[in-house]
């Protein structure tokens, strides 16, 4: 195979290279030294000490190496990524030409199951937004990790977690999309337990991968429902074939047959089921706030680059699919559809009040990624399929953003922390997440550098990461025309009016108002958090020192952000609206530039005219509608206004109870306890889950299935004892031999004086002799007969 | 093609390994150190390992020529004229794919067991012995020949367990692996004394115990009619449950299963890998090879009281051990235990397979649904073998790992772990790989056999299928509760001054597994073709 001449192999190169940084880095550069476990230099990191003892770790050669090819692999892949956008570009028509290949990958029968890769449009949108957030990731992390002793794995996991991502996108067949899925999921769970010896960091990986678990299994379902309907798994077979389509929205299915639903509302709901674990949507939402127990650019890997995003990017995948039998542009919806706008809209605005009330400076972030992936699934829900992806990209970039300044908040919290405790010693390992937190912030510490209450101020001390934060933190609130979040968002709600405008009331027209009242949310406790943050004078010591420090660990960890927020602002005048006032002949002078190049992801409007139980994917955008814009407008500006008026005009002081506090009264702890959800589950599955474990063991197979065993072989031995004894007193001295080899065995293993084994081996003998005896008598009676 | 120096190759993978057994075993008496025979029986069972990988790759080669019938037989002389057995040897795509797993995890048992002090040589010879055993079942193509060796491989195994085992619990006078090990045998035993009446019952009325044969006459024999007086659907019906009981026992279907966890706890480190990787196949194995064949219209017979039939009786104690087996892993506190439990959940997944595939053969021979979809069976019956293959490599890697942490601690207890990816990283790395591995995880081995079966079982078994995915969930809930315990929280300085990493040998005794299973799972048609092959002529002669 020539990969170079031929473009449609190219795509098979991408996710090659961070895999195979994986398995270098994984198998070749960990060189190991051993070092005291006390030595804070060398040792240092999130880890306890070990008195008198030595433990290996990666040396720094290797180390640095190993970095280095991590590097390389992502950078290779954006290399190729980019070529391959070229090649898509030159195209004739993307979408219904693309770029695909495909090998035999599994024999079944006369046919085999083809695995391979493809590049379309929705494939496109993902190799611009993944490779350059991923390598934004892998920059960051030189400078975050740098002190980690064991950096060289947390290489070759992103790595392995971006191979996968990259997998993921260039899959052509659902399958390989499944495995891109679950390598992510495995890759998530070592990475949010990355610091293993933590109890909340194992315990959040735990959570993160059952959680995902539930819903993945379901998935599964759907994947081997789907590929048995249709016999294939490939995209281009099953999303571009109006001739399935139809005849997945025209058949009953298999199971659920008193409903009146098709087999494409099952296996539609099947597949939106792992994508509501996936994208932690509610009720499956709970794995992801924990999930910044990880180092944060794994965070911001899972948050915004890969894992949360490859749930909806699935979702897009699927959408034909969901939409077949139903026409959501004239009101006629599906289950699947009715499913995602109704899971999507409560979640983003369920997660939208958790952020209110939480402290942590991550906490925050992670709520508002699951309402913002709220926002995106009732998209979907409502038929909006290119605001949703639009929104995808938007969110991956500032959410990324955010989560890496609030990273570097952390960082330099930690630093300030430290020069606290030096009293101004700078020493070469001041930047580790060392120091007095090997109690995890717990008991004897107790400062948590990411509790925002600790903060405040650092607008002067952290002048880059809060201009950058600023940024990240105005998108993600929808500031009217100078940031990417607000014209993706704006699409959305301008999508949802449309619905509640020309339907009217019922499920569907909800969304509008809840997503509406949910963006209010997201700007108002965005602009708590920045105030929070930045803003006022610091309320500790820690605070007031807290930086980045200088040199390499400083750069890496800004420059990505600087990149970041250019995305941020920039992203989303790809998708202006052409009716848009003023903005829109700039930018979109003849079509709406996303949306022109997204919508060939779905079924020609000609091909799908044919047949009635498919609607026309490409229905024309709704026509420009002020009370939309108006509402995006109102929200987002009212929303940071109540914020500014409230946390940064008048700063809260150190010791001071946060306003939120007084004004939600009795709601405060039940929001801040995410409505004890995580203890219900507790209660009503995880501990019903350990009981059964143990009873299983208990009750069935010792209790029931072995007693039962062991009463047989008591019967029998009590059936062998009377041989014996009827044997010694009839025909004892006969010489027969035979009970008498019985005794000395029985003799013999009397001296082994277990008990059971001797039970055991009479039943043996005494089940041989009665089955010896029928079978002598039976052979007889055949020889007779 | 098929022979070594002129000789037969199945005959040399047969008795070549009891022949080195008994070399090994000699050694022992007359003097030389321990590392000779350890060597001796590691250059023979790799020497084993490569003639089986060459029968696989030569039958892969030559099976497409072979065409109708999949079967290559290499040998055929009388053997015991007086019952009518013959000494029938041959390999098909399901039995070769066995062989090859059985020459790979041998020499990886011996260099598991390389630190065995006691008694080595007796304790090689006896893996060996074991090998023998195995093999014998795999190519036999009588019924009488596949009975010996099946009956065969329970000695070794029996002595494994009984002086090879764990070692006795502070405070209780007699270790557990004697109770396992005679738990174990009595269990084989009282479940094979079915199966050889069964046996002796076929091969008698048929006159023949040609397999080949078999499978065509015996289903068709005497329909309708009466044998010994008693209607022949009777007879067959028993001697049905002679054969459905000693395999059973053996893949294990629940609720023939507790001597499973009992033995695997017990037996050492090698016993528990020949164990779980080949023993267990040896039931599934006799399923599809005789169990399905013979007895197509049993399998559509209702089950008393109970409303459905044999076959989905079947799938439903398969869905049952899926669950119950991952949940009662879930609840284990034994490390061994918990990956002996491990077995029953996925060798569940075997059973449905199993099920699938019968349900379609008989409904087709019988002509009761001549519209079965045989594309499905197929499915079905790849991920069976497939999966069967695949168990082998995952559970024998994981009881090398739980073997390797026993040894030096001694302890098998999973709250006296705790935290020991710190001092043994590469243990740590290998542990999450082969624990990954046994969950499923896409992109290596368990997975796509996994996936195959749920696509197969879904369209005829649907609720059942669904069900089982409790148990896939759960199965995640074991592997991860054994990896905390393991390798995650603070290290447990009880073992500071232990040496906790691997040793070369039993990274050797690795490596090959951990190859395999990445290999599988991300090309599996290096394998597939061969058992795809066979499994569509299973139903080439039913269908139109």
């Amino acid at each position: 195979m020539d990969f170079f001449n031929d473009p449609n192999l190219l795509p098979w190169l991408i996710p090659a290279g961070p895999l195979l940084a994986f398995f270098v880095i994984t198998l070749i550069t960990n060189k190991a030294k051993l070092v005291p476990a006390t030595d804070h230099h060398e040792y240092g990191g999130h880890h306890p000490d070990y008195e008198g003892m030595q433990v290996p770790v990666v040396n720094q050669t290797s180390r640095v190496i190993s970095v280095i090819i991590g590097l390389a692999g992502v950078v290779w892949a954006l290399i190729i990524s980019w070529i391959v956008l070229s090649e898509a570009s030159q195209l004739h028509h993307l979408g219904q030409d693309v770029l695909a290949n495909s090998i035999a990958w599994m024999d079944t029968g006369d046919t085999s199951f083809f695995m391979g890769v493809l590049v379309d449009p929705a494939t496109v949108i993902m190799l611009v937004m993944v490779p350059i957030a991923v390598l934004m990731i892998f920059i960051y992390s030189i400078g975050y990790m740098a002190h980690d002793p064991r950096q060289a794995r947390f290489f070759a996991l992103i790595s392995l977690f971006a191979g996968a991502m990259l997998t993921l996108v260039v899959a052509d067949n659902v399958l390989l999309l499944f495995v891109g899925w679950e390598v992510m999921g495995v890759c998530s769970y070592l990475l949010i337990g990355f610091w293993f010896e933590k109890e909340s960091a194992y315990k959040a990986a735990i959570k993160a991968f059952t959680t995902t678990r539930i819903a993945d299994v379901v998935m599964l379902l759907g994947i081997a429902y789907l590929y048995s309907f249709t016999g294939t798994l490939s995209f281009r077979e099953i999303m571009y074939s109006p001739e399935t389509l139809d005849l997945l929205a025209t058949t009953a299915p298999i199971i659920f047959g008193g409903w009146t639903v098709s087999a494409a509302s099952i296996i539609g709901i099947f597949l939106i089921i792992g994508t509501v674990g996936k994208s932690a949507q509610f009720p499956l939402h709970v794995w992801l706030p924990d999930a910044m127990e990880g180092p944060t650019p794994v965070s911001a890997m899972i948050h915004a680059a890969a894992m949360v995003s490859a749930g909806i990017f699935a979702l897009i995948r699927f959408y034909p699919l969901f939409a077949a039998g139903g026409d959501p542009h004239h009101g006629i919806f599906t289950e699947p559809l009715a499913f995602m706008a109704v899971v999507g809209a409560f979640t983003a605005l369920l997660a939208a009040t958790m952020a209110v009330a939480q402290n942590d400076v991550k906490a925050v972030l992670a709520y508002s990624t699951i309402s913002q992936l709220g926002f995106m699934m009732a998209a979907l829900g409502i038929g909006a399929y290119v605001a949703a992806a639009f929104h995808l990209i938007t969110h991956a970039f500032f959410k990324a953003l955010l989560f890496m300044a609030a990273g570097s908040v952390i960082h330099g919290m930690e630093h300030g922390e430290h020069h606290v405790h030096e009293h101004g010693g700078h020493g070469d390992d001041e930047h580790s997440h060392d120091a007095s937190l090997h109690s995890d912030g717990g008991a004897e510490g107790g400062f948590d550098p990411q509790d925002m209450m600790n903060m405040g101020g650092l607008r002067k001390t952290m002048p880059v990461t809060f201009w950058t934060f600023l940024i990240g933190g105005l998108s993600l609130s929808g500031l009217p025309i100078i940031t990417a979040g607000f014209w993706s968002k704006d699409e959305i709600l301008a999508d949802a009016w449309l619905v509640l405008e020309q339907y009217g009331s019922g499920a569907h027209g909800m969304v509008f108002i809840m997503l509406a009242v949910a963006a209010f949310m997201t700007a108002f406790y965005t602009m708590r958090q920045i105030a929070l943050t930045f803003g006022g004078e610091p309320r500790s010591e820690p605070a007031k020192h807290a930086n980045l420090g200088q040199g390499l660990v400083s750069f890496t960890m800004t420059l990505p952000l600087l990149i970041l927020a250019v995305f941020a602002i920039f992203a989303g005048f790809v998708g202006v609206p052409t009716d848009f006032p003023i903005l829109g002949p700039i930018f979109s002078p003849q079509y709406n530039n996303f949306k022109h190049l997204i919508i060939e992801a779905l079924p020609l409007s000609d091909a799908t005219a044919a047949f009635a139980s498919l609607p026309d994917y490409h229905a024309k955008a709704p026509p420009f509608n002020i009370i939309p814009v108006a509402t995006s407008f109102l929200v987002a500006l009212l929303g940071l206004w109540f914020g500014w008026m409230t946390y940064w005009r008048k700063p809260l002081k150190a010791g001071q109870a946060d306003p939120m506090v007084a004004a939600l009264g009795p709601l405060h702890p039940i929001l801040k306890n995410r409505y004890y959800l995580d203890d219900f589950y507790a209660w009503a599955f995880v501990k019903p889950s350990q009981w059964l474990g143990a009873q299983v063991i208990a009750f069935l197979d010792k209790g029931i299935i072995d007693t039962f065993l062991h009463v047989i072989g008591r019967i029998f031995t009590w059936l062998g004892d009377l041989v014996k004894v009827l044997n010694l007193w009839l025909i004892d001295g006969v010489g027969d031999g035979i009970p008498m080899a019985i005794f000395q065995l029985g003799g013999w293993l009397r001296r082994m004086q277990t008990g059971r084994v001797q039970q055991y081996m009479l039943l043996v003998l005494a089940a041989a002799v009665v089955i010896g005896i029928v079978l002598v008598l039976s052979s007889s009676a055949m020889l007779v007969g | 093609m098929f022979e070594f120096f002129g000789i037969d190759a199945l005959s040399i993978l047969i008795f070549g390994p009891a022949l080195a057994a008994f070399l090994v075993a000699a050694m022992a008496g007359l003097g030389p150190s321990k590392s000779v025979g350890r060597w001796t029986a590691l250059t023979f069972s790799i020497l084993f390992a490569i003639a089986s990988i060459i029968v696989f790759f030569d039958y892969q080669a030559a099976a497409p020529a072979i065409g109708e019938d999949q079967f290559i037989v290499t040998q055929d002389v009388e053997w015991f004229a007086a019952l009518g057995a013959r000494w029938t040897l041959g390999v098909d795509g399901i039995s070769v794919v066995m062989i090859l797993l059985t020459g790979i995890l041998t020499p990886l048992a011996i260099l598991a067991s390389w630190n065995v002090e006691d008694r080595s040589n007796m304790h090689m010879a006896l893996l060996l012995f074991f090998e023998t055993g195995s093999m014998g079942v795999f190519a036999a193509m009588d019924l009488m020949v596949f009975f010996l060796f099946y009956e065969l491989t329970l000695v070794p195994m029996y002595f494994l367990i009984n002086q090879w085992g764990s070692l006795p619990k502070a405070g209780i006078k007699y270790s557990g692996r004697f109770y396992a090990s005679t738990k174990f045998m009595i269990y084989s035993f009282g479940g094979t004394l079915g199966m050889l009446l069964a046996t002796q019952l076929i091969g008698w009325s048929a006159g023949t115990y040609s397999m080949a044969t078999l499978t065509e006459t015996w289903p068709l024999f005497r329909q309708g009619e009466a044998l010994l007086g008693i209607d022949v659907s009777t007879v067959k019906a028993l001697a049905f449950a002679g054969f459905f009981v000693a395999f059973s026992i053996k893949v294990p279907i629940w609720p023939f299963h507790t001597w499973l966890p009992d033995a695997h706890g017990e037996a050492p480190t090698a016993g528990s890998m020949l164990l779980a990787g080949i023993m267990l196949k040896l039931g599934a194995y006799g399923f599809i090879r005789l169990v399905i064949p013979l007895f197509p219209d049993v399998w559509l017979a209702d089950v008393v009281l109970i409303g459905i039939n044999v076959a989905t009786l079947f799938a439903l104690l398969s869905v049952v051990g899926i669950v119950l087996g991952a949940f009662a892993a879930f609840g284990q506190n034994d490390f061994k235990r918990l990956v002996a439990y491990s077995s029953v959940n996925h060798m569940g997944f075997v059973g449905i397979g199993i099920a699938v595939l019968a349900q379609t053969y008989a409904q087709l021979w019988s002509g009761a649904d001549p519209n079965a979809d045989v594309q499905t069976a197929i499915i079905a019956a790849n991920g069976t073998v497939l999966q069967m293959f695949n168990h082998g490599l995952s559970s024998a890697g994981m009881f090398l790992l739980a073997g390797a942490l026993y040894h030096k601690t001694h302890t098998r207890d999973l709250n006296d772990y705790g935290g020991l990816w710190v001092k043994a990283p590469i243990f740590g790395g290998i542990l999450l790989f082969t624990s990954f591995a046994s969950l499923g995880l896409p992109g290596l081995n368990g997975f796509v056999s996994e996936f195959l079966i749920v696509r197969g079982s879904w369209p005829v078994y649907t609720a059942l299928t669904a069900i089982a995915m409790i148990g896939l969930l759960f199965t995640g809930g074991y592997i991860l509760k054994g990896i905390r315990a393991v390798l995650h929280g603070p290290f447990n300085l009880r073992w500071r001054d232990y040496n906790l990493e691997l040793t070369p040998a039993e990274l050797l005794g690795i490596a090959p597994l951990m190859i395999l299973m990445l290999l599988t799972g991300v090309y599996p048609n290096w394998i597939l073709p061969t058992i795809n092959a066979t499994v569509s002529t299973l139903f080439a002669g039913l269908t139109g």
